[in-house]
């Protein structure tokens, strides 16, 4: 199959134009959990790319098999299965992350972006086309995640992927570490400057009074 | 075990590991759902009500089926048998199926509490914080008991969290936001600044 236009946007709309987090307030719970460090958010959005392209996957495969009624059930029992694998490899090749991970690697199955794109996109286009989708939904949600974490781990410990880059007063160097960034409160306003940055970019985005 | 230790618990899972705004769980609903106080309401009772029903739910499942040595009670032979492995698929499927029963229960038996949770009662089955009471239960070994009061407190606590938002938010209103921050960009600010407000029962111990 050609990689035409239609593939082209499902791959690249999700990243800027409609993206899962600032955009469709999706998969957010994890998002603000896992940035404190950048080898965490990494990890977590490499699994969840994978998980929501080959749950796409999936269930578009077998779209027109499922009776309506129980799809959301059908739906859950893709995810989990695909969560499952994914934390059985986790734990095997990287114990250690997936030890601070914690309960996030299982909560992948109620991340809204992987059911909200199973049940609006994939249910109703092709598996490559949906496969492609889910694979730029993660893509988006990677991009907020990562960019969140680079700057928490950045300022709150002065290193970058466990690397010590300002030298911290407590190691005899110049540089406070801010310890707030590594706190719950400084998660949620980093993701609500970067929405406020890209609705100012993009003012189509832009809520209505209501 | 006493009253005490209990005590301490609910206090713990409310104020101090909130789970709305120490962990960030179940945010989707946290955020669509808290512009007005009357939802926020109707969903943080129906989070209180799954979460009591489901931890523990799923404690006894784990105790009694998944862990290593549990199937013991059927059989000697099983002793060794270990499907904690098939934890997640199990507890959401406890999750989807109890809040079927509770809404057809409600439906049944207290219909006014059913017209009045309406649409939550679904929607429940895909909150995070729903699980993650399950996942936590496992993670920190919490026995009947324990789970029982985690359930109860750690529903009260998103409750709560959900409805004083929601109440911020209506003030907002009379606010002159900046156009780009308004709705969703406002709403991560204002829950930041709760969030610091929360870390205040950081330091409380009983």
């Amino acid at each position: 199959m050609a990689f035409g236009k239609k593939e082209k946007e499902a791959l690249l709309d999700p990243l800027f134009n409609n993206n899962p987090i600032a955009l469709q307030v999706l998969g957010i719970c994890s998002a603000l959990a896992v940035t404190t460090k950048l080898d965490k958010a990494v990890v977590m959005s490499v699994a969840l790319t994978l998980v929501t392209a080959f749950s796409s996957l999936s269930v578009s495969l077998i779209r027109n098999k499922i009776p309506n009624s129980i799809r959301i059930i059908v739906q859950l029992a893709i995810i989990a299965s695909l969560v499952i694998v994914t934390d059985q490899i986790l734990k095997a090749f990287v114990f250690s992350i997936s030890q601070q991970l914690s309960v996030f690697v299982g909560l992948i199955i109620t991340n809204c972006i992987v059911m909200g794109r199973a049940e609006a996109y994939a249910m109703q286009n092709g598996p490559v086309l949906s496969f492609i989708d889910g694979f730029g939904n993660g893509l988006g949600y990677s991009f907020v995640l990562i960019l969140t974490a680079v700057i928490r781990e950045f300022f709150g410990s002065g290193s970058l992927y466990g690397v010590q880059i300002l030298n911290p007063t407590t190691m005899g160097g110049w540089y406070v570490p801010n310890g707030m960034m590594l706190l719950a409160p400084a998660a949620f306003f980093i993701i609500g400057f970067f929405i406020w940055v890209l609705r100012t970019l993009k003012p189509g985005q832009i809520e209505m009074e209501d | 075990m006493d009253l005490e230790h209990y005590l301490s618990l609910a206090v713990k899972s409310i104020f101090i590991e909130n789970m709305a705004l120490a962990f960030f769980l179940g945010m989707c609903s946290f955020l669509a759902c808290s512009k007005k106080v009357d939802t926020a309401i109707g969903l943080g009772c129906a989070v209180i009500f799954v979460q009591a029903i489901t931890i523990p739910l799923n404690n006894l499942l784990l105790n009694y089926v998944l862990k290593e040595g549990a199937l013991a009670w059927i059989h000697p032979s099983m002793e060794h048998v270990d499907l904690t492995f098939l934890g997640f698929i199990t507890y959401i499927g406890t999750i989807a199926a109890m809040v079927q029963i509770v809404e057809m229960a409600l439906d049944r038996y207290v219909p006014a509490l059913y017209s009045a949770l309406g649409v939550f009662l679904p929607l429940i089955a895909v909150n995070c914080a729903i699980l993650a009471g399950s996942l936590f239960m496992v993670e920190r070994d919490y026995d009947l008991a324990d789970s029982i009061v985690f359930g109860f407190g750690s529903g009260i606590g998103w409750a709560l969290a959900i409805v004083a938002l929601a109440a911020v938010r209506e003030k907002m209103r009379y606010s002159n936001v900046p156009a780009s921050l308004r709705g969703l960009g406002m709403t991560f600010m204002l829950t930041g600044l709760m969030a610091i407000a929360f870390m205040a029962f950081g330091g409380i111990q009983l």
